[in-house]
């Protein structure tokens, strides 16, 4: 699922904003006559595949990019597995593992996707176990009851797969396919947690009370998924140029704004914004102000979960080495009872 | 909860191509790739993560080493000389109206 909020600086990495001011190195011939092949194929609509030539900021910015993907959706799995063996019946349960594996699945094809730009899974993975790497920061807080998993899947995916669409169209071949994969999988997962709410919203006053509380406590942090204002985006125009990001910040969250506002009707709950209300001339909803500074806070590490979830996954990795070792040593033991039989 | 302790040092299993027959009587399709630790491993891991939904009725997994792909940087050297044999194709020939559909 994920954000593309994505794209945020990584720890010991000089903010981009000051790169894209500086004067880039002078290219070569060779490479200027790539390059120009390269912006006009990116011009005409077309995709880029592994192994041609690419600008190193492009592969950078990508490898960048779709690692934090694939460890958002990685990481993303933690707040809800937290809720499998509490689910309220077995239906739900089922439903649940259902999407946490498509979770799991969703991180592989990304991870696959990145490799083909020359990193590998392990250097992906170090980057995540050691705090480097940064994914979607909506994970960084807790699920505290039922009603959460059900606003997770509502909102949260809901804003994901608002992200993600566009990223379908993404210039880099493997990345745009394996978000058509992720967008079929995903559609599944807000319908099934706009469908609990509905359930609950049919029981009793504490129930309903539970879910409004759950809403209130997810509404902004799903607008912040969609990233800082375009005012304040600068990697955001380069992106654009590129082809790898077609709709801004604020547009998409716009799109989201104006596409939940009916559904929450619908569930009967309260969106918490006073200033949120419909615009006539703009035809669209206006809405409050974002505190941006608990959103930094949180990206840089100081959420109310960020440790527990590096710590839960990094404990998860190590709790799985010898099944990985098992592995190896099987399939070492299969290959030399091979070749001793063929000698 | 403490801050992770230090990952150990990560050894990789081998990266396989994953190929999909989506129904009896088309081909297998190119869909992705995955890490596994033999062939057995993954086909078991491509169906886990290629057919959650019905998607295939047969797998073929291949080691990623194994395949030998064109240049891109050879391109138009490879692809160009069949751009000029326009006489490959049925559009080529006029053909009266009379005669229908050939």
């Amino acid at each position: 699922m994920y954000t593309q909020s994505f794209n945020v600086p990584e720890q010991g990495e000089v903010s981009s904003s000051a790169g894209l001011k500086a004067v880039s190195k002078v290219l070569s011939a060779p490479d200027a006559a790539l390059q120009a092949q390269f912006d006009a194929r990116i011009d005409a609509n077309g995709k880029v595949e592994p192994r041609e030539w690419m600008p190193e900021a492009y592969r950078k910015t990508l490898v960048r990019q779709i690692s934090q993907h694939a460890h958002s959706e990685i990481v993303g799995m933690l707040p809800e597995g937290n809720w499998i063996s509490r689910a309220p019946s077995l239906k739900r349960k089922a439903i649940l593992i259902a999407k946490v594996q498509d979770e799991g699945g969703h991180g592989l094809y990304l991870y696959s996707a990145a490799e083909t730009l020359g990193t590998s899974r392990d250097q992906m993975l170090d980057a995540l176990h050691t705090g480097k790497a940064k994914y979607s920061s909506i994970f960084n807080y807790p699920t505290l009851n039922w009603a959460d998993i059900g606003v997770v899947g509502w909102l949260v995916d809901g804003a994901a797969i608002m992200n993600q669409i566009p990223l379908c169209r993404c210039s880099y071949g493997p990345y745009a396919r394996a978000m058509v994969r992720v967008c079929k999988e995903e559609s599944f997962h807000q319908r099934q947690g706009y469908e609990a709410l509905l359930v609950m919203m049919q029981g009793t006053q504490a129930q309903k009370d539970m879910v409004q509380d759950a809403v209130n406590r997810w509404w902004w942090k799903c607008l912040a998924m969609f990233g800082p204002p375009d005012t304040d985006s600068p990697n955001s125009v380069q992106g654009m140029r590129w082809g790898i990001k077609r709709i801004s910040n604020d547009d998409l969250r716009q799109k989201f704004v104006d596409a939940t506002v009916p559904q929450a009707k619908v569930l009967g709950v309260s969106l918490p914004d006073p200033d949120l209300k419909w615009n006539e001339t703009r035809q669209a909803h206006d809405y409050g102000q974002i505190d941006w500074d608990e959103f930094w806070a949180t990206v840089n590490g100081n959420g109310p979960c960020n440790k527990e979830r590096l710590g839960t996954r990094v404990k998860a990795w190590n709790d799985g080495q010898w099944v990985r070792d098992a592995a190896m040593a099987h399939a070492n033991k299969q290959q030399q009872r091979h070749m001793k039989a063929a000698a | 909860m403490s801050t992770p302790s230090t990952p150990p040092p990560l050894k990789e299993w081998p990266l396989w191509e994953v190929f999909v027959r989506s129904k009896q009587g088309l081909e297998h399709k190119h869909c992705g790739s995955l890490h596994a630790s033999d062939a057995p491993h993954a086909l078991q891991m491509a169906r886990d993560v290629y057919t959650r939904r019905q998607e295939g009725v047969s797998i073929w997994v291949a080691p990623s080493r194994a395949i030998s792909a064109s240049e891109p940087n050879d391109k138009p050297e490879f692809f160009e000389p069949s751009g000029d044999k326009v006489y490959r194709h049925p559009t080529f020939y006029d053909i009266p109206k009379e005669v229908g559909h050939m």
